[in-house]
């Protein structure tokens, strides 16, 4: 079986519902447990059957949401978490790629702050949490997704409830800039004690593209030292 | 030399040593001990902070970021087919597995299907990858408890399945060989034969550790009982792999996961042990080692023929949305949670890679071990510190 798709047709985006026929019934009773137990704490939820699920919770819900899933759901096993900054960078893609350049232009720095998309399940602000839970019995996974306000958001650790994410928030608290509430240790987990910012974030610039721009995704590179190599450099950041 | 008589001599002697113990006694005050960042267990450049009282750890704090190289920063501004480049360098020793679980999430937003054949070579130089790599740990466990010669005869079958990956891929550690909706290449004419002679070799490689390490006395009880993680817990903290089928966790994504891969289809085996101890994870690779044998074995024999690559554009750009993708890589479970947001590059990475898991378990696990058994039992819990560091 090959399917030749187009990965240009833009379509492809919204097959969602277009193929809503198959039903996933482990995952649908999943996301029905969840909207049972935290109510109005539950704000969006999207099963792909027989792929993936997503359920978009309030901040509030945050660790409820865990317990339940642990408790009730049998996700014993703490897969990851993260964040999104879901804020386009201001510097855009930090890539002069010849074939792209209008659409470049369109997610420059004078983009309002507030009109970027977010993905799957949704979402309102920048800062979004990103955790994934699993039932190793059952084999099946949710990613569990909380919008999170303000500059420097806060949230309550999964720390009481799976003892794994220790790392994780430290990691997510020095990339992100997201505090832990009740978490033991906050310090930096990859970072020196004294480095500042938030790598991950999207405004945080990559210095090394500002150093020295990417040659783009042309095959043929050019040899180092000469001067078009130069030239080109100065019209990415032109560009 | 002369032996004591006199009983004076005596008496003064015990009376030193109880004057001794005192003394030890009388000290109790803890003493830090920094383990790393570039001890040999560490497989790179892991350090770990251990607080002691007298020979027992009270505390054991890691501290990482040595090697932290920022990869989830720079996929975002790499294409997608650039990211495999990185990601080769996350689990240097079984790397072509490191691309499989990538390739396979932008597959899925793509809905792009690797042609059959690809996904039969991929599957057998994923195997290849996990054989590569933990016949390396099987060598390097027993290094780490005293015996030096298991790591030469490591080093000298594995250089066999690197030479094997390299002749496919180009490549001994970085294959860079996996593309989205297929592969690069397809295999060189008589690879298949001699595959199966070097499986001949490991299979050797695996009698010869079960004669030299398993069975030998010292091994088994510096790893018997040894750094117990008990299932529940090693399951709150998302250890993966062999790390938490050697706790009676029958799990393994091989079999258990829908993954693009085509386990599915061979014959093989879940091995488990329920003793959850430093000897049950050594002996849980081992196993593994032997079963991906067969499984190469099998897939060699089974290559559908038909091209290796499937239609795909030569700019990939991938439509938005969101994929989270995990396969059952020689450290454990590796995936990646890819956000597309329709361009060239993706707009966010992230990494779960299984060595951070397994290692978070460590300050949990070496409170009130002894300080030898902190070297084993990391040993045991086998991570690469790129894996770790990202």
């Amino acid at each position: 079986m090959i399917p030749l798709s187009s990965p240009d047709a833009d379509t492809t985006a919204d097959t969602d519902e277009v193929q809503a026929d198959p039903t996933d019934e482990q995952r649908d009773a999943l996301v029905a447990t969840l909207a049972d137990a935290l109510g109005s704490g539950l704000v969006e939820s999207h099963v792909e059957p027989g792929v993936d699920a997503w359920v978009r919770v309030t901040a509030d819900a945050w660790v409820e949401t865990a317990t339940v899933l642990r408790d009730r759901c049998n996700m014993t096993y703490f897969n990851f978490l993260s964040a999104v900054d879901w804020m386009p960078s201001p510097y855009g893609r930090d890539m002069d790629a010849q074939v792209d350049l209008p659409h470049e232009a369109s997610d420059g720095s004078d983009a309002p702050a507030d009109a970027f998309e977010t993905g799957v399940a949704g979402g309102e602000t920048r800062f979004q949490l990103l955790a994934r839970v699993h039932d190793p019995v059952g084999h099946v996974g949710i990613t569990i997704k909380s919008d999170l306000t303000g500059d420097r958001p806060e949230v309550d650790s999964w720390i009481g409830v799976y003892p794994g994410v220790d790392w994780h928030e430290r990691e997510a608290w020095e990339m992100f800039g997201i505090s832990f509430r009740n978490h033991p240790n906050q310090v930096h987990l990859y970072l020196p004690s004294h480095f500042e910012g938030n790598p991950l974030r999207k405004d945080y610039p990559l210095l090394a593209r500002r150093v020295k721009p990417w040659p783009g995704i042309v095959d043929v590179e050019l040899m180092p030292g000469g001067d078009d190599d130069a030239a080109s450099a100065e019209e990415g950041d032109a560009s | 030399m002369t032996a004591v008589s006199d009983p004076r001599q005596m008496a003064y002697i015990a009376g030193q040593a109880s004057d001794a113990r005192v003394n030890v006694e009388i000290e109790t005050e803890g003493m830090t001990l920094n383990i790393g960042p570039q001890h040999p267990a560490t497989h790179g450049t892991l350090r770990i902070i251990v607080k002691l009282d007298g020979e027992r750890v009270v505390a054991a704090e890691p501290v990482m970021g040595y090697m932290h190289r920022g990869y989830e920063k720079l996929s975002e501004v790499r294409t997608y087919p650039q990211v495999t480049t990185l990601i080769n360098r996350i689990d240097w020793l079984g790397s072509f597995a490191n691309e499989v679980p990538f390739i396979l999430a932008a597959e899925r937003l793509m809905d792009v299907e690797a042609p059959p054949r690809a996904q039969w070579i991929r599957t057998v130089l994923f195997e290849l990858s996990r054989i590569a790599n933990v016949v390396l740990f099987l060598g390097d466990m027993g290094v780490q408890l005293g015996a030096v010669t298991p790591v030469f005869f490591a080093f000298r079958d594995r250089e066999f399945v690197l030479n094997q990956i390299e002749a496919v891929t180009g490549g001994r550690f970085h294959p860079n060989f996996d593309r989205i909706g297929g592969l690069k290449d397809d295999l060189p004419k008589g690879w298949i034969d001699e595959t199966k002679g070097v499986l001949g070799r490991i299979r050797t490689f695996c009698d010869e550790m079960e004669d030299l390490v398993t069975g030998n006395e010292i091994f088994q009880s510096r790893t018997r009982g040894i750094g117990v993680i008990p299932a529940d817990v090693g399951l709150s903290y998302g250890l993966s792999g062999a790390n938490i089928r050697a706790s009676g966790v029958d799990w393994d994504l091989r079999r258990d996961g829908d993954i693009g891969l085509v386990h599915d289809q061979l014959d093989w085996k879940v091995w488990t042990h329920p003793d959850g101890d430093s000897f049950a994870r050594y002996w849980v690779r081992l196993q593994e080692v032997r079963e991906a044998c067969g499984m190469v074995d099998q897939l060699l024999d089974g290559i559908p023929s038909g091209p290796v690559m499937a239609k795909v554009p030569r700019i990939i750009k991938v439509p938005a949305g969101e994929a989270y993708v995990e396969t059952e890589n020689p450290l454990g479970i590796m995936g990646y949670y890819v956000v597309s947001k329709g361009d060239l590059v993706p707009y966010r990475v992230k990494i779960r890679s299984a060595s951070f898991n397994n290692v978070s378990i460590t300050p949990w696990l070496l409170e009130g071990t002894y300080v030898p058994d902190v070297v084993s039992i990391l040993a045991s819990l086998y991570f690469i510190l790129g894996d770790i560091d990202r």
